[in-house]
Parts: C-alpha cells; sequence; structure tokens
C-alpha cells in the first residue's frame, strides 16, 4: 500500500482543474441531460408505470411507486456518470487525444493522472446528483434536510465507480470494447440494485448477490435520505463502499501505470 | 567524474531498454554539454525515441542511469521533468481548449500561477509567430502551426535541456525552416538540444554534434563534419548507365567502391584530381562529383537495406 501511495499529491488537482475548465466550456450541453433525465424517468417509469403499480411496501411503510423510484434514478446518475467518465471519457484522453501523454511530460506523475481522473468523475456524479436533487425536489418527491445526505453519498459512489472505470480502461484495446463491461458490470446493477423495484422480493440467492453488488447499497442509502428514513445500516454501507473504492482505486493505478509506463 | 556528471546537461551511462527479449536499446553512454545541441540519427526502430522517452522518465530504464543536470530519471523524476522541455513526436495539443489555453492549461501542470504564466505564453507565441492566433482553436491550426505551439509549450517552464523528437518529420520545408530558426535562436541563447531526426540536413544544420544509431547501439559521434571526413572523406562520384569499363576503372583507384541498383557511388581516398581524371578517360560517363554529406555516413554505416 505505502509503495502505491508513494507518488500521490496534491498535484492531481491540475488534471482535476483541466477537466472542469473542459466542462465548464460546454456547461450548456454538459448541464441539460442530469437536468431532462430525471424528468423523463418520472413520467415515464413513475407516473406511466406508477399507473399499474399503485403502492410498493418498503421497509414497513407504503409508498407510491413514483417515490420509490426516484430515489433509483438519482443512484444510476452516480454510477453511470462517474463510469462512463472514466470510460468512454478517460479512453478519449489517454488514447485519441494523448492528453496524459501531454501532461507526463510535467513534473505530475502517472499517480496524479489517475488520482485527477478519479476525482473529476466523482465530481461529475456529484453534479449531476446535485441537480437530480433539484428536480426532484421541486416534483415533491425529497425529504429535507436528509436528502442532503445523498451528496456525500454521490461523491463515495461517484470514486467507486470511476475506480471501477478506469481499472476497465486500463485494459481496454480500443473504445467500442467498452459495451462489453458496460453489458456485464453496468445493466445487472442498473436493473438489479434495488434501483427500480425492492431487493427483498428477489429469491434468496438473488438477493445474496445484489447485496454484493455497490449499487444495492448506494441506491439503498440513498432513498433512505431522500425519503428521510434513517437506516441503522448506513455505517455499514459507507464502510463497504470505502473498502471497495480502495481497492479499485489501488487496482486501478496499478493497471494504468502498467498500461502507460511501458 | 563526479565533477563531469556536473558540467553535463545529461549523462546516460549504459542504458538499456528490454521488452521481453528485445532489447530495444543496449547499453548507450553518452553525454550532452550545457548548450550543446546534440542530434540523435538512426533509421526506423534504432533506439533513438526509446532513449529520448528515457531521458525523459517516460521509461524507466531496464538497467543502468541517466541523469538531467545531474538528477537520477528514475529517482528524480518531478525534479528532472521541471528542467525539461518536451516535445514529442505525435502532437498531442489539448483539443478541447484554444492556443491560448493549452499553454495556460500547462504552466499550470508546473504550478505556475496565471500571472506568471499568461505574460510568458504571450511572449512565446510571438516567438512561434502565433500572436494571431491566440483564439483559434487547436483543429483549425496546420501541421506546422501545430509544431510551433508545441514548441512554444515545451518552453513554457523555462527549460534548461530542450528535447525534441522529431521536431519536423512531415512539415512542407517553410515550416521545417521555421522550427529551425527558432531552434538555431535557442541555441544562441544558451538551452541545451538534444534532438532526433531522421534528415542529414536537418542534423547538419543545427547540431554542434551527432551521434548515430543503430539496432539499439551508438555506432558513432562526433561533429558533423568530422564524421563525414573520418567515415567517407571530402568527394562522392555518383554515376550511371556506366559500363564495366569504367567500374573497373574506379576499382583501380585507392577509394571504396559501391554499386546499388543501376548507380554507382565512388568515395576516393584521394578525391582532389578525380574530376580532372574522369574528365579525361570518360568524358561521356553520366556522372556526379559531389561533396560528401551526412548522409553518406549514416548510409555507410546503417546501410542501404529498407527496415520496414
Amino acid at each position: 500500500m505505502r509503495t502505491i501511495l508513494h507518488n500521490v499529491s496534491l498535484r492531481s488537482l491540475r488534471v482535476w482543474q483541466r477537466d472542469i475548465d473542459v466542462y465548464m466550456t460546454n456547461w450548456k450541453t454538459e448541464f441539460l441531460p442530469p437536468l431532462l433525465e430525471p424528468i423523463l424517468y418520472v413520467f415515464a417509469f413513475g407516473f406511466g408505470l406508477g399507473s399499474l403499480i399503485h403502492e410498493v411496501k418498503y421497509q414497513g411503510h407504503t409508498l407510491s411507486y413514483v417515490q420509490f423510484m426516484a430515489p433509483g434514478i438519482i443512484a444510476i446518475a452516480i454510477m453511470f456518470w462517474s463510469f462512463t467518465e472514466t470510460t468512454y471519457s478517460s479512453f478519449v484522453r489517454m488514447y485519441y487525444q494523448r492528453t496524459f501523454d501531454a501532461i507526463l511530460a510535467t513534473p505530475l506523475l502517472v499517480e496524479d493522472v489517475i488520482l485527477g481522473e478519479l476525482l473529476w468523475a466523482a465530481s461529475k456524479a456529484v453534479i449531476a446528483s446535485a441537480i437530480m436533487l433539484g428536480i426532484l425536489t421541486a416534483l415533491g418527491l425529497v425529504a429535507w434536510p436528509s436528502g442532503l445526505w445523498v451528496i456525500p453519498l454521490a461523491a463515495l459512489g461517484g470514486l467507486l465507480f470511476s475506480a471501477l472505470g478506469l481499472v476497465v480502461t486500463a485494459v481496454t484495446k480500443n473504445i467500442s470494447s467498452f459495451n462489453l463491461p458496460m453489458f456485464l458490470l453496468i445493466m445487472p446493477m442498473f436493473t438489479f440494485s434495488g434501483t427500480f423495484f425492492p431487493v427483498d422480493i428477489l429469491p434468496s440467492w438473488a438477493l445474496k448477490i445484489a447485496w454484493a453488488l455497490p449499487l444495492t447499497h448506494v441506491s439503498f442509502q440513498v432513498r433512505a435520505a431522500v425519503l428521510g428514513w434513517p437506516d441503522p445500516w448506513l455505517w455499514a454501507s459507507v464502510l463497504y463502499l470505502v473498502v471497495l473504492t480502495l481497492i479499485l482505486s489501488a487496482l486501478a493505478l496499478l493497471l494504468m501505470k502498467r498500461r502507460l509506463i511501458q | 567524474m563526479v565533477s563531469t556528471a556536473q558540467q553535463s546537461a545529461i549523462s546516460a551511462s549504459d542504458l538499456s531498454k528490454s521488452y521481453g527479449r528485445f532489447e530495444a536499446v543496449r547499453g548507450v553512454s553518452f553525454e550532452v554539454g550545457v548548450g550543446e545541441v546534440v542530434g540523435f540519427l538512426g533509421p526506423n526502430g534504432a533506439g533513438k525515441t526509446t532513449t529520448v522517452r528515457m531521458l525523459s522518465c517516460f521509461l524507466p530504464p531496464t538497467s543502468g542511469t541517466a541523469r538531467i543536470h545531474g538528477l537520477d530519471v528514475r529517482e528524480r523524476p518531478r525534479d528532472v521533468k521541471r528542467l525539461l522541455g518536451i516535445c514529442p513526436q505525435e502532437d498531442n495539443l489539448d483539443p478541447d481548449f484554444d492556443v491560448l489555453k493549452n499553454l495556460l492549461v500547462y504552466g499550470r501542470y508546473f504550478g505556475f500561477s496565471g500571472s506568471v504564466i499568461r505574460p510568458r505564453a504571450l511572449e512565446l507565441l510571438e516567438f512561434v509567430a502565433l500572436s494571431d492566433k491566440i483564439h483559434a482553436p487547436i483543429q483549425s491550426l496546420s501541421g506546422g502551426m501545430k509544431r510551433r505551439l508545441v514548441l512554444a509549450r515545451a518552453l513554457l517552464n523555462e527549460p534548461r535541456v530542450l528535447i525534441l523528437d522529431e521536431p519536423t518529420t512531415g512539415l512542407d520545408p517553410q515550416a521545417r525552416h521555421a522550427i529551425w530558426a527558432r531552434v538555431r535562436s535557442l541555441r544562441a541563447r544558451g538551452t541545451t538540444v538534444l534532438l532526433t531526426t531522421h534528415y542529414m540536413e536537418e542534423a547538419s544544420q543545427l547540431c554542434d554534434r551527432v551521434v548515430i544509431m543503430d539496432g539499439g547501439r551508438i555506432l558513432i559521434e562526433g561533429t558533423p563534419q568530422s564524421l563525414v571526413d573520418r567515415e567517407v572523406g571530402r568527394t562522392v562520384v555518383e554515376a550511371w548507365n556506366h559500363g564495366e569499363e569504367f567500374a573497373g576503372f574506379l576499382r583501380g583507384l585507392p577509394g571504396r567502391l559501391e554499386e546499388v541498383g543501376d548507380r554507382l557511388y565512388f568515395y576516393p581516398t584521394e578525391g582532389d584530381h578525380i574530376e580532372r581524371l574522369l574528365e579525361e578517360r570518360f568524358p561521356q560517363q553520366e556522372r556526379l562529383i559531389r561533396r560528401a554529406t551526412l548522409e553518406d555516413v549514416f548510409l555507410k554505416l546503417t546501410g542501404r537495406a529498407l527496415r520496414e
């Protein structure tokens, strides 16, 4: 662990700054998807599907379907924005634009580039979830102030999924290969992590798998925050997510070093 | 030994790089003095770029050491890179930013504040004649403009050693001469430059000293003129549409004869009278008598076989 952390420094913020500068030059188009996505989902699934499913039994309470699903789409956004940033976008920067090579000609090291990319992708998840939180609040679907917990959860979940993305990027040969991890990692989590239905209706073997998926913990805790029902297992989930984040980040660093320094 | 290491801007000792069983660089040792301009020549795959990438902390050497102003590239990569200006072979300008912003963001990687870097960036854009392109998107620049911007970017941190990896490959003559003029003026200011190139003319024009590499090894090094004098002499006779009698005549003279396809190259040991001699004996023979160049040295040492 010490050798992995050896070269980690605050200089990684320069890389983060570069990415946010690019984001801000295109902010109008960057802000639009997280703004429209919750509205689309709430109308399509919430009200559309919700007219078939009148209520959901969840932890001893009865909820409307749209109330149940709204936090789920924030959790999905946290995963989606950070994972796509360190897969497709980082790959473009690394492979097509050779931005990493340019940065490595300065006093920055690979460690700074990797950490900067992780921080930026997590920031993107935070920005997206904050925008969605605002929209869902306007629709009357968020309890305050507990809803604010979504922000730190987005930061943690964002780091986790961006590290997962970088691990994938480090071993990916070309950009179309990302379809495979999208299908094998992201789609199962998208559907089976308590996002669109409560996990406890799954058969017990599937339930065990669901609780191993990081998105289940993210969606569970985001829902607790948005609904304002404190969850006694909050810190256990956070610990699990932190441990996974550290393992994936170390792995991402190791594999990216192997990829970039030959 | 310690004192020479401190005087050298670059010092490499038995530097090697292997990929599995393939040895890209096989134990090269060389020194570049402060203020010197040194060119690395060699066919593709000679190990030039690998050597340069080890010096600029991109690749860890498999064995051997390299120092920049006495700092070991493996132990002090951040400090080494602070001293270096690096112009990579491929343009890796940031397409997400315009010309000026490229320099400002790059300066930030070095830890310079905006108030320091902005005037310096504007000055460098003036130096590379891009002052009227300050807010142009990168995609709109020509190949030559991109190269000049990469050069300006490499100079932002006021490097003590400038590393140019094939700075003019693929450029038109005007753009190439524009780069050469900049390198010459940097040399006049005392900047140490290490450049790799395929162009012998570039090496002759710019370099105090050239190093010729092939197969991962250094074959020879010296001033361009001394290498020409030592390896091929002053004069070269090129002839075509020649008969066996002409070739036989040259073979009888002191010197080296080489036949490549339908062309004949003769490097006489004593070149002073060759023109008169040939004029008397073979006045009709199509031929060219010219001064020997670095290219003749290069081809003699690395052969004429294609590499790729």
